[in-house]
């Protein structure tokens, strides 16, 4: 076998002068593909939902008379922060500020944490007020819905944490923070498919 | 070096030089193959194992066939004749067509782009993982109960758990959503590698159109798979946890699963054939000592085969009432999709016009797949037109349909492939006597196979009847059918053969470019040194190695243009399609690094597949110790991998 060192691509990339396509670094464009096909993955469960909708709308209360929405919008409210102590990590970061940077994203892995919580006690409301899985066609099309969407919030808190750890041991810094910027980009993905969900199914 | 004109035909500095041939010892120790990160290793893993499933399928084909040499045969049970056509058309659709493409585009692509590796090396390990552990998990559900028997697109609600009750379903339903996992993994590898690792100069419009045809493939794939993974995410909920999605009992809706399916069904037969279409404009072009006639319109048609793709799914659903304005639509756009498909046809033909046509065996196999794939695509015409579907929907004729833009559209075309790639992957040629009784007893099989049931469909034949009475004037063609199924069996063993004696045969001096073909993977040894390339390749035109040879005609464009590279203008006015043209300044002239082995994709892709099991077990005990041990080797996979990339 050649030489075998260090992964080629990101280390060789970022020295590149930026230009057109170039300055999009490897991993950044892998992350954005990733993400066109979970704008499909959401897409298709926020479609079923409206496939059924007419259906929900006779033989079930009107959503809106079972979700608490405006618990819920203080949820959005605190999903859309910590996409802002996203922004301030990833630019602390950038500033080679790491230790404000990691807690940053300590804050940001917290309101997602909380955002999480929210959701449970949610889940749980609703469940003794008989909306479940199998309660009927409302119950199944929002939780797995929204049950999706929240499996992403937990993989996002933890990849954070991750990073939170990786840069108070200096491993992310102004001159390699392609590691939380990636997790920003997916963690803001998350937050808007929130603002859509919110906006299609609770508000509408 | 500085940007100089150069003048037509002179040697410029920097440019390709054939490489002497270098003897490779390569390593065949096991734990090589196990953490392998390389693509051409992957490449090999992946066709070896597509072509195991390939004759799997075909195995499964020829008892379908055998049970339905006569009427009233009883062979095989009839739900065991269930299984087999479900396994068939999974099998072939999922782990033999998809995974050769995969294959070959594996090991090929950055070749043919110059580059040392694929844009994520770990990740297309852990596809091909992915791919071999989701097909033995599908697989296993032979010994379990019963595989799955509902048709390869399982419609709800005989899917249901009241009407499905063996494990059957439940395994194709998670072994696709593992298979489906390991497909977006690599069209994300493949997107950004190709997007992203180009050689300097090579543009959008000297991109080789298999590599061209795997970008086109990859965007298909991310936003298509997901629709499936959702469906069979519904499906599943719905069978182990008694949500109603499709149950129409619970308020649910069965038209929904096939929405959901087809909407990913569609572009899914796309992903099939377009890597043989660019297999195909490598080949020709090759064996007429021609370029590719219309090279823009062949990549542009297939961009928009890409797009339309996406638009006539329910073309597979004109017999359920979708009504008359949506029917219309749909169509429209089934129609509409047939025009860049045959402008491909003519860019073909007129490839070999006055072309210096050269008859080996990966050019037989060429001009077969155009004939055949033609005949496939004038039955998919008609089939476009709703009235006529009304009549051939669910009857043979559709399955000579499907099996001629299949079979002798996309397995011919990636056997082509392999005929045309086989020395440069492994450094001898296959047999060439060989490969013509191959490819001839193949011609004669598989028309006997399928031109039939073309009658037997607009005969009234339905699709997926274990067996059928005499008097219907049926037998004849079947019984024909099922014998050209024998002699198309013998053909692929005879390629089979073929293979396995070439392999054992010591390594031949091939040298680089048997063929004298013009792209960049036949610029280095046979096979490739780990690294692809001693020296960076720079690219001016659609056809590097042919330069030399006649001046490259590009909109009445003679002169090669001027370099392309690190040291070179970045204001250099190039015809590209929307992207930048120069490539990454400063990744080349450093040392090759290469990503080390490693073992962390492999137990990352089988802690996936342990998950997968525990969703099977009612109980709980079991389903904890499957869910905890496969989140333990994803955890251990996550961290090691990890590990790695920083290193």
């Amino acid at each position: 076998m050649a030489a075998l060192t260090a992964d080629h691509s990101a280390h060789a990339l970022q020295e590149a002068p930026p230009t057109g396509l170039e300055s999009l670094d490897i991993r950044k464009l892998g992350m954005w593909v990733f993400l066109g096909s979970e704008c499909v993955f959401f897409g298709a469960l926020i479609t079923t939902f409206y496939v059924y909708r007419p259906e929900i709308l006779a033989n079930h209360p009107e959503p809106r008379e079972v979700l608490d929405i405006p618990f819920t919008a203080f949820l959005a409210f605190i999903l859309l922060m910590s996409s802002l102590t996203m922004v301030l990590a990833l630019a602390s970061i950038q500033l080679n500020r790491r230790r404000a940077g990691a807690y940053w994203l300590l804050a940001t892995a917290f309101l997602g944490t909380c955002f999480l919580a929210g959701q449970t006690y949610e889940f749980t409301h609703l469940a003794h007020e008989g909306v479940t899985l199998s309660s009927g066609v409302f119950g199944q099309c929002f939780l797995i819905l929204t049950g999706f969407h929240g499996t992403h919030v937990f993989v996002g808190v933890l990849w954070l944490l991750a990073c939170f750890a990786r840069t108070l041991r200096g491993g992310f810094h102004g001159g390699n923070f392609i590691g939380p910027e990636i997790a920003g980009l997916y963690w803001h993905f998350v937050d808007v498919v929130w603002v859509a969900i919110f906006t299609l199914i609770y508000l509408i | 070096m500085a940007a100089e004109v150069v003048a037509p035909g002179a040697p410029v500095p920097g440019t390709i030089v054939e490489a002497p041939p270098i003897t490779v010892r390569r390593e065949w120790g096991g734990w090589q193959w196990l953490a392998t990160v390389d693509h051409k290793r992957i490449g090999i893993l992946y066709t070896v194992t597509a072509l195991c499933f390939f004759l799997l399928g075909g195995f499964e084909a020829l008892l379908v066939r055998t049970q339905l040499i006569v009427p009233n045969n009883t062979f095989l049970h009839p739900d065991v004749y269930n299984q087999m056509f479900t396994m068939h058309a999974t099998t072939m659709i999922f782990l033999a067509i998809m995974p050769l493409s995969v294959g070959l585009a594996n090991f090929i692509v950055p070749l043919m782009i110059g580059a040392s590796d694929m844009a994520y090396p770990r990740l297309n390990a852990f596809s091909y993982w992915l791919f071999l552990f989701g097909g033995l998990f599908l697989n296993l559900s032979f010994l379990t109960g019963g595989a799955p028997n509902a048709g390869w697109f399982s419609y709800a609600p005989l899917t249901e758990k009241a009407y499905s009750t063996t494990t059957g379903i439940d395994f194709w339903d998670l072994g696709i959503q593992l298979l489906g996992i390991a497909s977006i993994a690599g069209a994300i590898n493949f997107i950004v590698t190709i997007l992203r690792l180009r050689a300097p100069g090579m543009t959008f419009m000297r991109l080789p159109p298999f590599a061209w045809m795997t970008l086109v493939v990859s965007f298909l794939i991310i936003f298509a798979f997901p629709s499936l993974t959702i469906a069979l995410i519904l499906l599943m909920f719905d069978r182990l946890v008694g949500t109603h999605f499709f149950l129409p009992s619970g308020g649910g809706d069965p038209l929904l699963w096939q929405h959901l399916f087809w909407f990913f069904g569609h572009p899914e037969v796309y992903i099939l054939i377009l890597p043989a279409f660019g297999i195909i404009s490598e080949v020709i072009p090759v064996f007429s000592r021609k370029p590719l006639f219309g090279y823009s319109f062949v990549i542009y048609s297939g961009i928009a085969i890409g797009f339309l793709g996406f638009t006539v799914w329910a073309h597979h659903m004109f017999a359920v009432g979708l009504g008359d304005i949506a029917n219309g639509a749909f169509a429209t756009g089934s129609f509409l999709i047939g025009v860049p498909t045959g402008v491909k046809i003519f860019n073909w033909i007129g490839t070999m016009w006055r072309g210096s046509l050269r008859f080996k065996t990966p050019m037989l196999f060429a001009v077969g797949f155009v004939a055949m794939f033609l005949i496939g695509g004038i039955s998919g015409i008609s089939l476009a037109s709703p009235p006529v579907d009304l009549q051939q929907t669910d009857t043979y004729y559709v399955v000579a349909h499907i099996h001629y833009v299949l079979f002798g559209g996309a397995i011919m075309g990636l056997t082509a492939g392999i005929y045309y790639w086989f020395p440069k992957i492994f450094g001898r040629l296959l047999n060439e006597t060989l490969g013509k009784w191959h490819f001839w007893l193949l011609m004669i099989g598989f028309n006997l196979t399928f031109f039939p049931m073309h009658w037997l469909g607009t005969e009234g034949m339905p699709r997926r009847i274990y067996t059928y009475f005499p008097g219907n004037g049926w037998e004849v063609w079947n019984m024909v059918s099922t014998i050209g199924s024998y002699i198309l069996g013998l053909s692929i063993l005879i390629f089979v053969a073929n293979m396995i004696l070439t392999g054992l045969r010591p390594r031949q001096d091939v040298g680089n470019n048997p063929w004298e073909a013009a792209t960049l993977e036949w610029a280095t040894t046979s096979p490739p040194p780990p690294h692809n390339f001693d020296e960076v390749p720079v690219v001016y035109s659609r056809y590097p190695l042919w330069e030399d040879r006649e001046p490259v005609e590009e909109h009445g464009g003679v002169a090669p243009r001027s370099p392309i590279g690190p040291e070179a203008h970045p204001a250099d006015e190039e015809s590209a399609v929307g992207e930048g043209e120069a490539t990454e300044q400063g990744h080349h002239g450093h040392a090759f690094h290469l990503p080390a082995p490693t073992i962390f994709p492999l137990i990352m892709a089988f802690g996936l597949v342990m998950i997968a099991f525990a969703l099977l077990f009612a109980t709980p005990v079991l389903k904890l110790t499957f869910v905890l041990t496969g989140v333990v080797y994803g955890i251990v996979a996550i961290f090691g991998w990890v590990k790695q990339v920083s290193a």
